[in-house]
């Protein structure tokens, strides 16, 4: 009995011990995760270096300062001028309208999903929301100038908007915004404990009051996170705004003028009007840096408001 | 604990059965009054019905949950409603302030009656039901807020407009948890213990000023100290509030509850109350041998 025990107690010392091939399996696929999980973040920085990189060519021919400071953006003519205000302004005015119809909307979209539809109706009209999303946006594009500003906006304003206009540019932007910010809202208000709900319910609320002072402080995060992902979305559009909203720099937020973007600057440019090497060339990639640290800027204060606001129940 | 109402004459203790391990109310309460029940779930309490529920069946979709039941239940006495799993107990309590409406596919046949109103009448709002007949949950669910936010929630919600500080204190004094908590209420309410927890929804439930309150399993999620603390806090609220508490522990019902309805999932496998009567008789000299099998423990 005695050496049968000791023969098992050293099967099973061998059994315990770690054995160097015994988990190759797990450890190449915790490689591989590990570096899917680093392709983006070397991408990121990659970008990063290339834009800050390729900026300071251009920072040594157009001082700082009058980048930061000047209010005229006039790459291509006499006097040449590169005030990045004119074009942060034409970003912010489509990121603004779109937003002041888009947040209002997909937030009662989202509460209307999660808080009032039968979960059958829920289970057809979600999808069909998020296929929205997945409209390529170079028809939106051209159904803002077409369809938006000519059929609509025109014959009610009349020719106070000019036929490439912020407002048709950001309702058509709004459209497409919509779905982000209804579907992700929606997720992060379904994910609220059911018992919270019933708790306010049981105490006389109406589902309106649940809606708004119990389940959307406790999904805050998740909203803002749909809002961030909104605003990333809408400046870094390009097409609709190319398309739509003109090629005129222009330091206004009225949403009836012609402006350009940002990121509208950049498609120009990249279309060739600007030979390689040149300042204007060069200017791409400030610009593109500016349009990073614009969202990073909005990253930062999305997390700080969360951090305020949340009421986390968990 | 309580002290028994003066207006009903205490019974003899009926004797318990031989060779059988029931549980005895261990609280010094008196019976209340001697019932003449003629059937195991036919019973009226002596004491004016703060609800009357009449043939009250309920379907999640096609599938009946419980059906037929009639009981009333009495004015500031606490009733316990026992049974196993799936017996429809919780069912029922969910009824009684229309909180079923909230889950989708619940419809209900019957009435209940309130203050001579049907609660399932078409005229009725089941937001003022709810504010009337408030709610404890089996899992402490206080709001992700300050601990004065929580108690002032559902007082904001019905437009309360006196003083919430004052209104905030009595109703933590009453539910026993104003000692523990008067210098943090700006405390998360997350941040209290479970058996806190459980206390500050009650405080919660209470400032809204309710006539009836349901607990739906309220000591389930509780350590025995927390458990008896709820407890005596019950036998406190049932002189000024008409209690109904689910309950999976059958010593808690026998120490707590004044009446006791007994339900059961049969061979259909939907609820029915089986036998309704005052605690002591229920869990001493039950009628129905289902009911003795179940509070001796032979399954459930």
């Amino acid at each position: 009995m005695a050496a049968a025990g000791t023969r098992l107690d050293a099967d099973i010392g061998t059994a315990l011990s770690k054995g160097r091939f015994k988990r190759v399996g797990e450890s190449v696929i915790k490689l591989s995760l590990v570096a899917a999980a680093s392709v983006s973040l070397f991408t990121t920085v990659a970008i990063v270096a290339v834009l800050v990189w390729e900026s300071i060519p251009f920072f040594q021919e157009v001082p700082v300062q009058d980048f930061l400071l000047k209010t005229d953006w006039q790459p291509l003519f006499e006097p040449i001028s590169f005030g990045i205000w004119e074009l942060i302004a034409g970003t912010m005015n489509i990121v603004l309208w779109s937003l002041v119809m888009a947040l209002p909307i997909g937030l009662a979209a989202a509460i209307y999903l999660s808080e009032y539809a039968d979960p059958n109706v829920r289970r057809i009209l979600k999808p069909m929301l998020e296929a929205l999303a997945s409209v390529p946006t170079v028809v939106y594009a051209y159904f803002a100038l077409t369809f938006v500003t000519l059929n609509v906006l025109r014959p009610i304003l009349g020719d106070s908007i000019s036929i490439f206009n912020a407002l048709g540019a950001s309702t058509v932007m709004a459209v497409m915004l919509i779905p982000t910010i209804a579907s992700i809202s929606e997720d992060a208000m379904s994910s609220v404990p059911r018992e919270l709900r019933e708790g306010a319910y049981g105490l006389g609320a109406t589902r309106l009051e649940v809606a708004f002072k119990v389940v959307l402080p406790a999904a805050l995060s998740g909203v803002i996170a749909s809002v961030l992902l909104a605003v990333a979305r809408a400046v870094g559009e390009t097409m609709i705004v190319a398309v739509a909203a003109g090629s005129t720099p222009n330091l206004t937020l009225n949403p009836l003028e012609s402006i350009q973007t940002m990121t509208g600057y950049m498609l120009q440019v990249g279309l060739g009007d600007a030979a390689r090497g040149s300042v204007q060339y060069r200017s791409l990639f400030a610009v593109g840096l500016s349009l990073f640290v614009i969202t990073m800027i909005f990253n930062i204060a999305a997390q700080l408001v969360i951090k305020r606001f949340r009421e986390e129940y968990d | 604990m309580s002290e028994a109402p003066p207006t009903t004459p205490p019974t003899e203790a009926a004797p318990v059965h031989e060779g059988t391990a029931t549980p005895r109310p261990t609280m010094s309460r008196k019976s209340v009054g001697a019932s003449q029940r003629t059937a195991p779930d036919r019973f009226t309490p002596p004491e004016p019905p703060a609800l009357e529920v009449r043939d009250l069946s309920v379907y999640y979709g096609k599938k009946m949950a419980l059906s037929g039941v009639s009981m009333q239940i009495p004015v500031k006495k606490i009733t316990a409603l026992i049974g196993p799993s799936g017996c429809g107990k919780s069912t029922l309590l969910r009824s009684l302030n229309r909180m079923n409406d909230l889950i989708p596919g619940a419809r209900i046949t019957g009435a209940v009656d309130y203050h001579g109103h049907n609660l399932y009448g078409n005229s009725v709002d089941p937001v003022e039901v709810r504010r009337r007949i408030g709610m404890v949950f089996q899992k402490p669910n206080p709001f992700p807020k300050s601990i004065f936010e929580n108690v002032a929630f559902g007082a904001r919600v019905n437009g309360y407009k006196g003083d919430y500080n004052e209104l905030v204190e009595r109703s933590l004094r009453q539910a026993a948890l104003w000692d523990e908590v008067k210098d943090d209420l700006k405390k998360s309410g997350l941040a209290l213990s479970g058996g806190q927890q459980q206390r500050l929804c009650i405080a919660r439930a209470l400032a809204v000023e309710p006539e009836i309150i349901l607990m739906d399993e309220p000591c389930s999620a509780l350590d025995p100290i927390a458990t008896l603390k709820i407890e005596e806090l019950m036998r406190q609220l049932a002189r000024d509030y008409t209690i109904v508490i689910v309950t999976h522990n059958m010593q808690q019902a026998a120490r707590v509850s004044d009446y006791t309805g007994f339900f059961l999932a049969g061979e259909a496998a939907y609820g029915q109350l089986i036998e309704y009567g005052p605690t002591e008789e229920i869990f001493t000299t039950p009628m129905d041998p289902r009911t003795e099998d179940y509070i001796t423990g032979r399954f459930g």
